[in-house]
């Protein structure tokens, strides 16, 4: 159903590596090859976009607490400071 | 039997697929449907403006805010139900969830967070009766329009089109916190204008519409009597847009604006309905289509300036 966009890679899920046979050559470790337990491995692109998500939630919740008590003080009005101590 | 098995599995493993969490804010921002959205905004903006009572600023931002943050959540769970048919479409197959960028489930949770929030946040910070009229907006926009009539009757758009005209009366509730004849009018110029304004564009989109198995009144009714439709609404949306001028609700430069654009308006709906083949045809529903959203910004722009500026 779901299609990657051109030039993107999926998320990929760390496999163990297959023991190697007894006495063959130890074959060389391709760059970047996430460790058995580590689980969803993200690329590049989707920390980046993950990161992007983040960073306008926090702006959007920053916002909203800017918001509510701005409000607040506005509801509130002058009045506020001229009550009985 | 061995086949079976492993279709059935390769079928599993293709649902489990879908990839979740691949967004960026850009494509929830397009779950929204910004064009819409400013629309929305704009609407409005013209019914606060409007409003008898005056109504702080900050006040009124929130008010807008959630408004339009309301009708994006509408416009999210409308592409959320119409995801297949949005595939089919050339003119929504580029929307998130068709293009696979963001999954159903993700569009579903922020629609919903985003409606329940707008709805909740305008109850609470600005009145009940604009935070009631706007979750009955979403719920017709959702329910009635997109979920219930879109796929089963021709009149879909004419009825639906209430949800897009209620935005003014909502900012009116907002601001005053009741409502009377002048917001209604804005709501019922609005509605009058959706079909002539959505007809124009089916009657060049007939075709996606057709293979997306969209009953559009071209669909259906065809190209004749759709041009017909066309001319009945704009022969009463007219009047209707210069009568707030008529009863005193709006000033002289409504009136003129009015009157004028409502000839412009009417003479393209004259030439959809003569001009029935060919390129001429489509020429002619394309100027329609753009001509009725620029009417309707001059009707909308008009009463905002003549509200803002005193005298005009």
């Amino acid at each position: 159903m779901s299609v990657a966009k051109p030039g993107q890679k999926r998320a990929t899920v760390a496999k163990p590596k297959a023991a190697t046979a007894k006495g063959s050559k130890p074959q060389p470790t391709p760059a970047r090859q996430p460790a058995p337990d580590a689980g969803v491995v993200l690329t590049d692109e989707q920390k980046r976009r993950r990161r992007a998500r983040s960073l306008a939630i926090a702006g959007v919740l920053g916002f909203l607490v800017l918001l509510f008590y701005v409000v607040t003080i506005v509801k509130l009005g002058p009045n506020v400071l001229n009550r009985p101590l | 039997m061995m086949s079976d098995v492993s279709v059935s599995l390769n079928k599993t493993a293709g649902a489990s697929d879908i990839a979740g969490g691949m967004a960026s804010p850009g494509d929830f921002l397009a779950l929204l449907k910004p064009r819409v959205m400013s629309l929305v905004i704009f609407t409005a903006l013209v019914g606060l403006v409007r409003a008898p009572d005056h109504v702080h600023p900050v006040i009124a931002f929130t008010a807008l805010l959630c408004i339009a943050v309301g009708a994006g959540a509408a416009g999210a769970l409308n592409m959320w139900w119409d995801a297949d048919i949005d595939a089919i479409m050339s003119r929504t197959s580029r929307r998130p969830i068709p293009a696979g960028r963001i999954t159903p489930g993700e569009c579903l949770a922020f629609g919903l967070t985003l409606a329940c929030f707008s709805v909740g946040v305008l109850g609470l910070l600005v009145n009940v009766l604009s935070a009631a009229l706007l979750a009955f907006t979403i719920f017709f926009y959702v329910v009635i329009y997109t979920i219930w009539l879109k796929r089963s009757t021709p009149q879909n758009i004419v009825i639906g089109g209430a949800s897009g005209a209620f935005p003014p009366m909502v900012a009116w509730a907002a601001a005053s916190g009741s409502l009377s004849l002048e917001p209604i009018l804005l709501v019922a110029i609005i509605f009058f204008w959706t079909p002539p304004h959505f007809w124009a564009l089916a009657l060049y989109r007939a075709d996606d519409y057709a293979r997306a198995g969209v009953p559009m009144l071209p669909v259906t009714a065809g190209g004749d009597e759709t041009r017909r439709q066309i001319l009945l609404y704009t022969l009463f949306l007219v009047p209707l847009a210069i009568s707030p001028a008529l009863i005193g609700y709006a000033g002289i430069a409504y009136a003129v604006v009015s009157t004028v654009t409502g000839a412009g308006m009417l003479w393209l709906a004259i030439n959809v309905y003569r001009k029935r083949t060919g390129d001429d045809a489509v020429r002619a529903a394309r100027k329609l289509f753009g001509f009725s959203i620029l009417y309707l910004f001059l009707l909308f722009a008009t009463l905002l300036v003549e509200a803002v500026i005193p005298g005009v």
